[in-house]
């Protein structure tokens, strides 16, 4: 294998195993504020033994999400010297900005968060809560408008020709608010917190099924609950958005979506197929006649345009594309039924009361993992060839002074670890949901106890 | 060399203080890392993680946001430092990985074996992570071979020579000077009374490493003092500098061991200031074309974006150092280990 393809896989290996984390800290943090807030307002012992609990995975998440993420930081100039040299004026900045805005606002008060219940007020303590939720916000704000970037470029110009060449910033705000940086903003902070919602219901449902923690699991569900209701509508909108914004910015990305190959209106919307990108074709696929081009336009007559209006040397590889999209709009309706479901139940009266809900709650915790993972997938190899579109190749974006040998060291390296970090994380995750919340209501803090 | 205070200077001395500011945050934890293995019984193993509990990984933000505004203030230089030094790069990765995991993972568990292992990944990891970066220093001065398209041309073993192994050492030794007088701080009863013992035994290893390290630069470097002969009030850097270290043992002596941590913080940023001097205008030096060197200028990202960036760092920084005074404010005083403790 060459130093594309494997510094390609180590990019993609890295950032998914990374991805895991940020998004569950960031939907239990704005879990964790709610809870707070309500022992602020109730002053019930009883939600702050809540937020206690859940500051411990919280921790546990953040911990992984900080390691992985500096290799992340680094691996653009480890890997993709060349593509860092050609942004680094536009990107770099967003990447500074994040350090700056988000980073020291995160793990600052992560300290106090963790750390700090003994030393300060509730209000400061719920302070913190908040400061480092607002960090872990502000985070996916910057990288998320460095990534928009890279999918539809503004607000630069191109500098120097041939290998010198480089994008210059002209207007920052042009940069931050390129055209697809809101859309794909909230869409990617809502899957945070359906990542960080389901992960409280799956451990709450568990509780109830094993009839442990019951006052603790009820409660944690409903707050969950109506988190995920929001966030997984929310998802609906902005999904339609994103899209929209897709077949108007990168028309390429869309017909991988869709598996559409000649210009044409009336464009079908498929539930589901198997794209032969050889003969063209969607196998085994059921399709929503003319839905697609009704949905990006609201008129059946809106013209979607096909890969065979590109190049052959700039379309995405199809069925992959096609195939992660799909599965992400799944789950996401699926996502919807559950949350509606539950919710409704809970209307009735009988949210509890179902065994079979609860399994399906325990396992749900997988939906959103994959759904965001998949949604990446769609977002980054729909962008193919390109690294940055339109403007640079990802075989021209490579580090030159690196050689095979050498990412593949790295490589095997990052995904021995990597393994053996996930583990080590199920391991302890495990550890501390068996564990359970401390049911006493007011716990000295025991010297020599070891922080379980 | 005419000296301008422009936007490339600037941003120069602004990366300059977030990695001095690195260096003695993260100083003092990596020192009480590399110093962790020394002290045996369980408990205090767990007093000295969790005097830095709280604030190490804040600590690590000040590299990350260095890494940052390397990429965005001179991506060149962050493009070819971080490609060239390839594998010494992924080394201290795996290294970050390692020490951050084992800090997090350590006290979850009570078996013997594994709170060993963990220590050992927490040690090892401290000082790997501590002689990665001063090797990289090292190599700065020394200067590293480049071509006309700023690449690196040399391999991971041009890297390694007995001059960037003494830098790589000395700043070892730094970081566990700085973090025994930051474990006094921190500690009480005999650990209080072991660390400063170690104190002791650190300074005198960190003056034989500084002192050797000076003279080999002088003899072999002597560039990096050139600025100092053209413009002498320079000079000055180097006294404080000399003065800050033999301080250091003073204060110990008088017991005032917070002022003997400043002084610790202030050898450290008078080093880094030096270096700074030394090599500037260069950030990397090309040995053996130095015309081929990475400067302020030819490295740097576009004024526009270098103004941006300072609007953002003024906006940003009275924040950052507003909050990193409150929460060592808000930890400061001995470790007392509660159930939230690592």
């Amino acid at each position: 294998m060459d130093v594309e393809i494997l510094s390609r896989l180590q990019f993609a290996i890295t950032i998914a195993f990374h991805y895991i984390y940020p998004p569950l800290s960031i939907g239990l943090g704005v879990f964790m504020v709610i809870t707070e807030g309500m022992y602020l307002k109730t002053k019930d012992k009883f939600y702050e033994q809540m937020t206690k609990f859940w500051v411990k995975i919280f921790a546990l998440t953040f911990a992984i999400g900080v390691a992985t993420g500096i290799v992340m930081e680094f691996e653009f100039g480890t890997n993709w010297a060349t593509y860092s040299r050609f942004v680094g004026d536009v990107f770099g900045s967003a990447l500074a900005a994040e350090g700056i805005f988000a980073f020291f606002l995160e793990s600052g008060f992560l300290a106090v968060l963790v750390f700090g219940w003994d030393k300060v007020g509730p209000k400061m303590h719920f302070f913190s809560t908040l400061m480092v939720a607002l960090g872990s916000m502000f985070s996916a704000i910057w990288i998320v408008v460095a990534n928009s970037w890279m999918q539809t470029p503004a607000g630069y110009h191109i500098v120097g020709e041939g290998i010198n060449a480089r994008a210059e910033i002209t207007d920052f705000w042009a940069m931050v608010f390129n055209p697809s940086s809101v859309d794909r903003l909230l869409h990617t902070i809502s899957g945070c917190w359906l990542a960080g919602a389901f992960l409280v219901i799956s451990v709450a449902a568990y509780y109830l099924l094993k009839d442990k923690h019951i006052r603790f699991a009820k409660s944690s569900i409903r707050i969950a609950l109506v988190m995920a209701l929001i966030a997984s509508l929310f998802q609906l909108f902005t999904g339609h958005q994103s899209a929209v914004g897709v077949a108007k910015n990168q028309p390429a990305k869309l017909a991988a979506m869709e598996a559409v190959f000649d210009d044409q209106t009336h464009a079908p919307l498929y539930l589901f197929g198997w794209v032969n990108e050889d003969n063209q074709e969607v196998k085994f696929g059921i399709a929503v006649p003319s839905m697609l081009s009704y949905l990006i336009g609201w008129d059946a007559n809106t013209k979607v345009t096909g890969l065979n209006s590109f190049p052959e040397d700039e379309r995405p590889p199809v069925n992959i594309v096609f195939q992660a999209y799909h599965l992400m709009v799944a789950i996401g309706f699926m996502l919807i039924a559950i949350s509606v479901l539950g919710v409704f139940l809970w209307w009735k009266g009988t949210l509890f009361k179902h065994r079979w809900l609860l399994w399906i709650f325990v396992f749900s915790v997988l939906l959103p993992q994959i759904a965001n993972q998949v949604g990446w997938i769609t977002a980054e190899v729909g962008r193919q060839p390109w690294i940055v579109y339109g403007l640079m190749r990802t075989s021209e974006g490579l580090s030159k002074a690196v050689q095979a040998g050498q990412v593949w060291y790295s490589l095997i390296m990052f995904t021995l670890i990597y393994i053996g970090l996930f583990i080590l994380f199920i391991y302890l995750l495990n550890n501390k949901i068996q564990h359970g919340p401390e049911e006493a209501d007011l716990i000295p803090s025991e010297i020599g106890h070891p922080k379980a | 060399m005419e000296f301008n205070l422009d936007l490339n200077t600037i941003w120069f001395i602004l990366i300059g203080l977030l990695l001095t500011g690195y260096a003695i945050l993260d100083g003092f934890d990596l020192g009480i890392g590399a110093l962790h293995l020394l002290v045996k019984e369980d408990i205090d193993r767990r007093i000295m993680l969790n005097s830095i509990g709280p604030v190490w990984d804040g600590n690590e933000v000040w590299l990350v946001t260095g890494g940052g505004a390397l990429f965005a203030a001179f991506p060149h230089v962050y493009a070819t430092v971080f490609s060239g030094f390839y594998n010494a790069i992924i080394m201290l990765l795996f290294m970050l990985i390692f020490r951050a995991v084992a800090i997090e993972f350590r006290s979850k568990r009570p078996m013997k074996w594994w709170r060993q292992m963990w220590d050992i990944a927490f040690s090892v990891a401290s000082i790997l992570i501590a002689f990665l970066m001063g090797v990289a220093l090292g190599n700065i001065i020394t200067g590293i071979p480049l071509d006309a398209n700023k690449e690196y041309v040399g391999t991971f073993w041009t890297m390694i020579n007995p001059y960037t192994v003494l830098v790589g050492v000395t700043t070892v030794a730094l970081f566990m000077m700085h973090g025994s007088i930051y474990g006094v701080l921190k500690t009480e009863n005999e650990l209080n009374l072991k660390l400063k013992g170690w104190v002791n035994n650190t300074i005198i290893f960190f003056v034989i490493c500084y002192v050797t390290t000076t003279m080999a630069t002088l003899i072999y470097f002597p560039n990096m003092a050139k600025h100092f002969k053209d413009f002498p009030p320079l000079f000055i850097l180097a006294l404080l500098n000399m003065l800050a270290i033999a301080n250091i043992p003073r204060e110990i002596h008088h017991g005032r061991e917070f002022m003997a941590f400043l002084s610790s913080a202030a050898s450290i940023a008078s080093l880094l200031a030096l270096f700074a001097v030394g090599i500037f205008p260069n950030i990397v030096l090309s040995n053996p074309n130095p015309e081929y060197s990475l400067t302020i200028y030819n490295a740097a990202s576009s004024q526009k974006t270098l103004t941006i960036m300072l609007i953002i760092a003024a906006i940003g920084f009275p924040f950052v150092l507003a909050y990193t005074i409150s929460i060592y404010w808000i930890f400061r005083g001995k470790v007392k280990l509660t159930n939230m403790s690592y």
